[in-house]
């Protein structure tokens, strides 16, 4: 138990905490606007996969990143097309977009189990890097962490203070009175939905792409479901996400180590410490004084009568 | 949440059709071809003898585990957690199979299935308690138990209850003969069966002639309004929470003690999910529950037949089952709204 050892474990807490991150605020964004999308496990698949392909492709793992990104909002939008087109019940599309996404990647990936692709690597920050503790920490990660550091912050400039964000937030509150206000509720739901997956998708490629930088079956492993409970955990809020998202990621690094370490422990209940975490993480949020309250309108659909 | 009506059968019918014909697109896009694999897909899952007792014998624990996760969409609960709650029936059924074996079969049996409805309650009782106490969102709980659940059967089928003899293979011994739940005549179909047949009518006369069932129908279709009209909303959701995790319980202990004789990691194949699709089809009928729940069991023989002869990764039962999904959902918008063309004039 060294310094060095808990450096390099805080290191790792903010690299496995990372995708976590993109998926949360994507799903944040998604939910912001009154739509639920249960689909973000299915989606990090997918984003994962094709970031992971275009890569091997092209060579160019910013291609595949942005790609990635891309796909997982295109797979969202069907998610779109069911609820918003077709009025379809958000519970059931989500999970049906899970099922679907998990199986479609498990399905194109099963010839690229255990294949390598071109990824991101660390990348120290030449000054701020050697700043003791912060910059071993912080500084010394690849370039897409360096880019979850600015999300946050943009988000909630975003959602607080431009017009844009508080009609998406106005259309999650309160769709009748976004609707009078002269505001397309359905349109705001796409981008709500569309940027959304985009961001979940850029989650799951950051997974193949910078933390395992090979395929493997299942690499989400649950992943979009902590970001779901994450955004609760969040009160639906940017910057809380940030501390959410690093405490599983400190979870997740702190199992890996001490099964590397090769403790007695059995792996299988090592395992279950994230999901066992997910669930303590929920009942305390619900248990506050100061809870936060999910956007009014969110999960039901709103039907235009005209 | 209503059922629906013998009448849209037509939609799922479509659905299907549009789903196995995306899916067979996505066979030609990798090279194979698409009309002899979606003709292997029902000659597997319905194209012999073979195959439609292989089918039912892998729609008993889709209905058992459907029957209850249709039950709380029916009160409008949110029971993804078929697949743990199947898991911690095995478990609990395991328990006494492996301290008791010389117990006498018809003393063992129906300890292994109440062990198993128990264990499989309980982890429905835990989302159930979090959602009425604390109003935690039961998805995300049942989701988290179920990679709980899955494990924890790990755990024990690689530590405490590992087979000595079993090679590294992490598998419990097999169970010894009292502990088998038999098959019925000569065909290879288990007394399980008759479970099913058993908790389909208990559940269909509970909804229909019961109060407690009227209360839960009416509960499902207007919450605030069963609140004001003194129905016991959140004694509801944990009644069905425990009947769905009992019911999935059950099923992971016909599958442990009838099909594979012993408790292993590969005994989780996700029927809890495919229970969620048969659910949401059939509603709660419990008649729908078991077509739906017999035609999707078939779909998974059928992408067996698939792996064989066409080396398509198991994946792609999973992506005909969301395709399913998805198209049923886009097709009932057309079942509650009538499209009207009309001239701008």
């Amino acid at each position: 138990m060294t310094a060095d050892f808990i450096l390099s474990l805080l290191a790792a807490t903010v690299q496995s905490g990372t995708p976590i991150l993109f998926a949360t605020l994507g799903e944040i964004i998604t939910e912001r606007s009154g739509v639920l999308n249960l689909g973000v496990e299915g989606i990090m698949m997918v984003g994962a996969l094709a970031g992971f392909l275009v890569a091997r492709e092209t060579g160019q793992p910013a291609m595949g990143f942005f790609i990635g990104g891309c796909c997982g909002a295109l797979l969202a939008s069907i998610h779109g097309g069911v609820c918003l087109g077709l009025q379809g019940n958000q519970v059931v599309s989500g999970l049906a977009l899970t099922i679907l996404g998990v199986s479609l990647a498990e399905y194109l990936g099963t010839p690229l189990i255990g294949q390598a692709a071109p990824g991101f690597f660390a990348v120290p920050v030449p000054l701020l890097s050697r700043i003791p503790w912060i910059g071993p920490v912080f500084f010394r990660q690849d370039l897409l962490v360096y880019l979850s550091y600015l999300l946050p912050p943009i988000l909630w400039w975003l959602l607080s203070y431009t017009s844009w964000g508080l009609s998406l937030r106005a259309v999650g509150e309160n769709p009748e009175a976004a609707k009078a206000a002269g505001l397309s509720v359905a349109g705001y739901r796409w981008v709500g939905i569309g940027l959304g997956g985009f961001f979940v998708g850029l989650g799951g490629a950051y997974l193949s792409l910078a933390y395992t930088h090979l395929w493997t079956n299942n690499l989400s492993a649950g992943r979009g479901w902590i970001a779901v409970a994450l955004v609760i955990f969040a009160f639906w809020r940017p910057m809380r996400a940030v501390a959410g998202a690093y405490l599983f990621g400190g979870v997740m690094a702190f199992q890996l180590r001490l099964q590397a370490m090769g403790t007695n422990l059995p792996s299988s209940l090592l395992l279950m410490l994230p999901y066992f975490l997910t669930v303590l993480v929920l009942v305390l949020s619900m248990r506050g004084k100061k809870r936060g309250e999910a956007p009014a309108a969110l999960g039901i659909n709103f039907e235009p009568l005209d | 949440m209503e059922p629906l009506g013998w009448g849209s059968i037509l939609i799922v019918a479509g659905a299907v059709i549009l789903s196995l014909a995306i899916s067979a697109s996505m066979l030609a896009a990798q090279g194979k071809a698409p009309l002899i694999g979606i003709w292997l897909l029902f000659q597997g899952g319905f194209g012999s003898l073979w195959a439609l007792e292989d089918s039912l014998l892998k729609a008993i624990p889709i209905f058992l585990c459907s029957l209850g996760v249709g039950l709380a969409f029916r009160l409008q609960v949110w029971n993804i957690g078929a697949e743990g709650q199947f898991a911690l029936g095995a478990v609990g059924a395991t328990w006494p199979a492996l301290a008791f074996p010389q117990l006498p079969a018809l003393l063992l049996i129906p300890a292994m299935m109440t062990a198993s409805m128990i264990a499989g309650g309980l982890w429905g009782l835990i989302p159930g308690l979090l959602k009425t106490r604390l109003r935690v969102n039961e998805i995300v709980i049942t989701l988290m138990l179920n990679y709980i659940g899955i494990l924890l059967l790990d755990y024990l089928c690689y530590g405490p209850w590992k087979d000595p003899v079993s090679f590294g293979f992490p598998m419990s011994p097999t169970f010894s003969p009292h502990a088998v739940v038999g098959t019925i005549g000569g065909s290879r179909i288990h007394w399980g069966l008759f479970f099913c047949i058993g908790f389909g009518v208990a559940m269909w006369v509970f909804l229909r002639f019961t109060r407690l069932g009227y209360e839960l129908r009416a509960s499902g279709e207007n919450p605030l309004a069963a609140h004001y009209a003194g129905l016991p909303y959140r004694r509801l959701v944990v009644m069905v929470m425990v009947v769905g995790g009992g019911l999935a319980g059950c099923a992971g202990f016909l599958e442990a003690s009838a099909n594979i004789n012993r408790l292993q990691p590969s005994i989780m194949v996700g029927y809890g999910y495919t229970a969620i699709i048969v659910a949401w089809l059939a509603r709660l009928n419990p008649l729908q529950i078991a077509v739906a729940a017999y035609l999707l069991a078939g779909l998974r023989v059928g992408v067996e037949n698939l792996q064989l002869d066409l080396q398509v990764p198991a994946a792609f039962g999973g992506i005909v089952e969301g395709l399913i999904l998805l198209s049923v959902l886009a097709g009932g918008f057309f079942n509650h709204y009538r499209l009207r063309f009309r001239s701008r004039l």
